[in-house]
């Protein structure tokens, strides 16, 4: 039930206001509802943190930041032409973890192929294409940055990650 | 609900800790299989997880690989639940806690309901009326059994066919070889037997092995200590990726010099230097380049098929500037000067038919074979796998370089050998092959021959030569055993047994698969019977140094599966029943000795009674020492197990062997290595009459992120998403000519048969040559190989030519898979 749904259009909807009494179906009501913890959320708490400016993002060069936290090394990068996940006006901005997820060496951006490469044992991921081992000896794509663009001010701000960044229990610290 | 695997579940400390051998490919990774209780977990403290490692804060790099595939939650038969978690071992001397995507993806193959082994078979099942249906062991078992004893009573044991594994690892093993082995050969007695990746019954090593020199005769070390490996035809990133992480670029970065120079004092030392032979420049070339710079690789790029020319050529060349052992040659091997003049080429003529120059052919055998600065011979690893066993002319090639290995006494020696690199594990151990020679046995099927075929954990139909061909025929034949029974009403086992028998002589072919999964054998099989694979039992292997491990058992097999050594008892027990209850004593005393209650039983009746008193002769790879390895003993030496032969057991532990003939006995009468003659012979006139029609060599092999068929695979979306067909690389100028672009879908085609492929062109593959990979579920490159094999009936999978159409375009393809080289840069 989304958030924005009151408790009375619930009932409305359900249609089960009018019959709980007659049936003798009790709706615990909704104070002894609302539960200690909120289990709502499936997701970790990532922060949003501002990654750069659409449009003064450079083609093809990593813009490197760092999260969910200082430890935890990223590229952005707009790629000059819509990608699959591609985000901002020309939906060619994509973000990744650049720990390999083999053994979180640094992999390394190469802009003319446009993937990344981990100089430890030689994995490759492809950059346009979701981060996809081209070839390599690791078990998961590479990390990608979930990315939001706001449209009135151009800013791209990272707000999760999809896959387990390396040398981590969760994402989360 | 979402699931963007972001997150762990870390192992408690007193989570259960077992052994577990990685079976995807022959290295034999050693890896630890964590278990515990759902619901439980660890901690991120490094006193609260099993790992012990402080997940508080980020792991540096190199700590651990720890991924989401890695994990996995698995139900046992009474439907408690537990987590696990395989992660590579550290403490074996195999891979050091390396893992490949192969081995790293163990945990994710282990059945769970909902998860990639979701269709594994649970039950034997049978094609009743016009689909599959379950059934039990009994009843399939009195169907199956019965048709095998109305064929041995009535035509003999020739019509009762097999292909089966003989390997280790995935499926294999000293059980269950054994199991299936005294069942083929003892019980059933039958020669119309094929191996699971050949088509008769034979060695990929006869002529090594006639020689004395056995292909396994060194030890994973020994590249760390070689002063030149030459590969052969191997692609040991994407193939045996931890022997040459943890071995071969240890050498060729220098990290094994001062090692060296400790074990050879007196000799120089320097990083090692690596020669490559294979027509097409793999992945492994180009990160060799990487690791040892480009000055220390040669990669001798010779025409398809004429590794013999160019042996022959080496060997003459380091005989006439004798770069040669003669005192060895003398002491310890025969027939030598009939080799140098039956294989004579001179290095002009080897550049003109190789298309290698002479001046690269020189610069190879000078590296490899010229004493050393200190006057030494060179210590020069061979290493070779399926561009010789599976090129042009097995039994020829694998004598031209044996030939100038014992030349150049590069095997027998630390930083030595010649040794293949191995596809499965090895886990041989069987009663003697009972036929005389050596059969076709997919030629037999196809011209109508045998009467029931059993496929057991292999499919022949995505890896046979002539793949095409042996379908149409078994389909042919399958679906009049199928309509027969389709017909039948309310029919016993008996009964059915009767209709499927009839159907068979009037040419029906009644197919059986024992397997993990249904595969494409379905399409044809009127029986399934659901097997096991490590994990789920003790299974007993060794790796491409003869390294032995228990890989240990850690959970229930998905349904009523059992391990094939098991089904090979229950067939075999069943067999004694029938013919008890007729009153045939003499037949039912063939099918004695399967009382097997466990593997472990097997692995007692057969790996350890080799060479005992009163036992009879039994083929195994543990020889008469295996007696001395019991579960136990192996559950004790753990991961790095013991290197077969075994020498003796003391002090609580088994002590292997690390290298053979080091004392220059060899595997012969006289124990002399016997040098053979081996002529360059060309191609094969099959192969060459496609050549002749068409243009493009489809070589074909293994990739990297690929196990075997991709029986797990193709449920994977992290594989199947990478690689939704087979692809085919082709040089982009051939691509262009042809109005192909990456991803569109192509035909390839000749006179053998046609498949489809998914276009990859890459910079590196040269005009009319092209690479395509063997053995996948979407597209079968098996199908465009000739029926021609060698004298042993050893197929030339690599060497066949066909032409290519572009059949259309797959957008989807297009945007979701990668077109990017796979060669690192």
């Amino acid at each position: 039930m989304s958030e924005g749904i009151s408790r009375r259009t619930f009932l409305k909807i359900s249609g089960a206001g009018a019959a709980a009494g007659a049936s003798g179906f009790h709706l615990p009501s909704a104070e002894a509802a609302t539960p200690s913890v909120d289990t709502s959320r499936t997701v970790l708490p990532y922060p949003s943190r501002a990654v750069g400016v659409a449009a003064r993002m450079p083609v093809n060069q990593v813009v490197a930041f760092g999260y969910p936290d200082a430890a935890s090394p990223c590229a952005a990068i707009k790629m000059g032409t819509a990608v699959p996940g591609g985000v901002g006006p020309d939906k060619d901005i994509v973000a990744f973890s650049t720990l390999c997820t083999h053994m979180g060496c640094p992999v390394a951006y190469d802009a003319g192929t446009k993937s990344f490469k981990c100089p430890c044992h030689f994995s490759m991921f492809d950059a346009e294409k979701s981060g996809q081992m081209i070839c390599g000896q690791a078990t998961e794509n590479l990390p990608r940055v979930q990315l939001s663009y706001d449209a009135k001010t151009g800013s791209i701000m990272a707000v999760g990650i999809e896959g387990l960044i390396y040398g981590r229990q969760a994402n989360i610290l | 609900m979402a699931n963007a695997k972001d997150r762990l579940t870390l192992p408690p400390v007193n989570a259960q800790k077992t052994n577990l051998t990685c079976h995807f490919c022959i290295v034999g990774c050693g890896y630890h299989t964590y278990k515990w209780p759902e619901g439980t977990e660890g901690g991120r403290a490094p006193n609260q997880n099993a790992l012990g490692l402080d997940f508080r804060k980020q792991l540096p790099p190199l700590t651990i690989t720890l991924t989401p595939a890695m994990t996995n939650v698995i139900t046992a038969r009474d439907g408690t639940r537990y987590n696990i978690m395989i992660v590579p071992d550290k403490g074996c001397s195999v891979n050091s806690g390396l893992s490949s995507t192969r081995g790293g993806k163990l945990a994710s193959y282990m059945y769970t309901p909902d998860g990639i082994g979701r269709d594994r078979l649970h039950s034997p099942m049978i094609y009743a009326a016009d689909q599959w249906m379950d059934t039990d062991w009994d009843s399939a078992l009195a169907v199956y059994v019965g048709v095998m004893k109305r064929v041995l009573d009535k035509d003999g044991p020739d019509g009762v066919v097999f292909s089966c594994f003989d390997h280790g690892g995935a499926g294999g093993g000293f059980e269950n070889t054994w199991g299936t082995g005294k069942l083929m050969f003892s019980a059933i007695q039958t020669q119309m037997v094929r191996i699971h990746n050949r088509p008769a019954y034979n060695s990929e090593c006869h002529a090594t092995r006639e020689m004395g020199v056995g292909e396994l005769n060194n030890s994973y070390e020994d590249a760390e200590l070689a002063d030149v490996i030459v590969a052969i035809g191997t692609n040991a990133y994407e193939t045996q990726t931890n022997y040459f992480l943890n071995h071969w670029v240890l050498n060729l970065q220098g990290g094994t010099i001062d090692k060296r120079k400790q074990r050879f004092s007196g000799e120089s030392i320097e990083k090692a230097k690596l020669i490559v032979v294979d027509p097409r420049r793999t992945p492994t070339i180009a990160i060799a380049e990487q690791v040892a710079g480009k000055p220390n690789v040669i990669h001798l790029d010779i025409q398809p098929g004429t590794d013999i020319a160019l042996f022959n050529g080496l060997f003459t060349y380091v005989v006439e500037k004798g770069w040669i052992d003669q005192d060895f040659i003398a002491k310890y091997t025969k027939g030598f000067s009939d080799v140098v003049k039956a294989n004579r080429l001179s290095l002009d003529e080897t550049a003109r038919i190789t298309g290698v120059s002479a001046d690269t052919l020189a610069k190879a055998a000078e590296w490899a074979y010229k004493p050393k600065a200190s006057g030494q011979m060179p210590r020069t690893m061979h290493a070779y796998e399926k561009g010789i066993i599976w090129g042009n002319d097995n039994y020829l090639i694998q004598s031209a370089l044996v030939d100038l290995v014992l030349a150049t006494h590069n095997v027998g020696r630390r930083g030595t050998g010649v040794v293949r690199m191995g596809g499965h594990q090895e886990g041989y151990t069987r009663p003697p092959y009972p036929g005389k020679g050596k059969i076709y046995i997919d030629q037999e099927l196809i011209k109508g021959k045998g009467r029931m075929m059993t496929w057991w954990g292999c499919n022949n139909f995505q890896t046979s030569n002539n793949a095409q061909a042996l379908r149409e025929a078994v389909f042919r034949r399958s679906q009049m055993v199928k309509e027969a029974m389709a017909k039948t009403r309310g029919a016993t086992p008996d009964q059915m047994a009767d209709v499927i028998y009839e159907a068979t002589r009037k040419g029906g072919l009644f197919v059986t698969s024992i397997n993990l999964y249904p595969t494409k054998l379905a399409e044809a099989a009127h029986i399934m019977l659901p097997a096991t694979h490590p994990g789920e039992m003790n299974l007993t292997s060794m790796n491409g140094e003869r390294r032995m491990r228990l890989s240990e058992r850690f959970m229930d097999p998905p349904g009523s599966a059992i391990p094939d050594c098991l089904i090979a008892a229950r067939i075999a027990n069943t067999l004694k029943a029938m013919y008890e209850k007729e009153g045939n004593a003499t037949m039912a005393k063939r099918y004695d000795g399967f009382a097997w209650k466990s593997e472990e039983d097997a692995f007692n009746d057969g790996f350890r009674q080799v060479g005992q008193p009163g036992v009879g002769p039994i083929d195994s790879q543990g020889g008469p020492t295996g007696n001395l390895a019991t579960y136990e003993r192996l559950h004790a030496m753990g991961n790095n197990g013991v290197q077969l032969p075994i020498k003796e057991y003391t002090n609580g532990k088994l002590i292997g062997t690390e290298m053979l003939y080091t004392d220059g006995k060899f595997d012969t009468k006289d124990g002399k290595a016997e040098f053979k003659p081996s002529p360059w012979p060309g191609l094969p006139k099959t192969v060459a009459d496609q050549k002749a029609k068409h243009k493009f060599w489809i070589n074909n092999g293994r990739t990297n992120e690929v196990w075997q068929t991709a029986y797990h695979d193709q449920y994977n979306e992290f594989v199947k998403g990478r690689y939704p067909m087979a692809y085919i690389e082709l040089n982009p100028a051939d691509a262009q000519g042809l109005g192909i672009a990456a991803g569109d879908i192509v035909e390839v085609f000749n006179d053998f048969g046609s498949t489809f492929a998914m276009a990859y062109p890459v910079a590196s593959a040269k005009p009319g040559q092209t690479f395509m990979v063997y053995g996948y579920v979407n597209g079968i490159q098996g199908d465009v190989t000739t029926d021609w094999t060698d004298r042993n009936i050893i197929p030339y999978y690599k060497g066949t030519w066909a032409s290519i159409r572009r059949v259309g375009s797959m957008e989807d393809y297009k945007r979701r898979v990668s077109f990017k080289d796979r060669h690192f840069a």
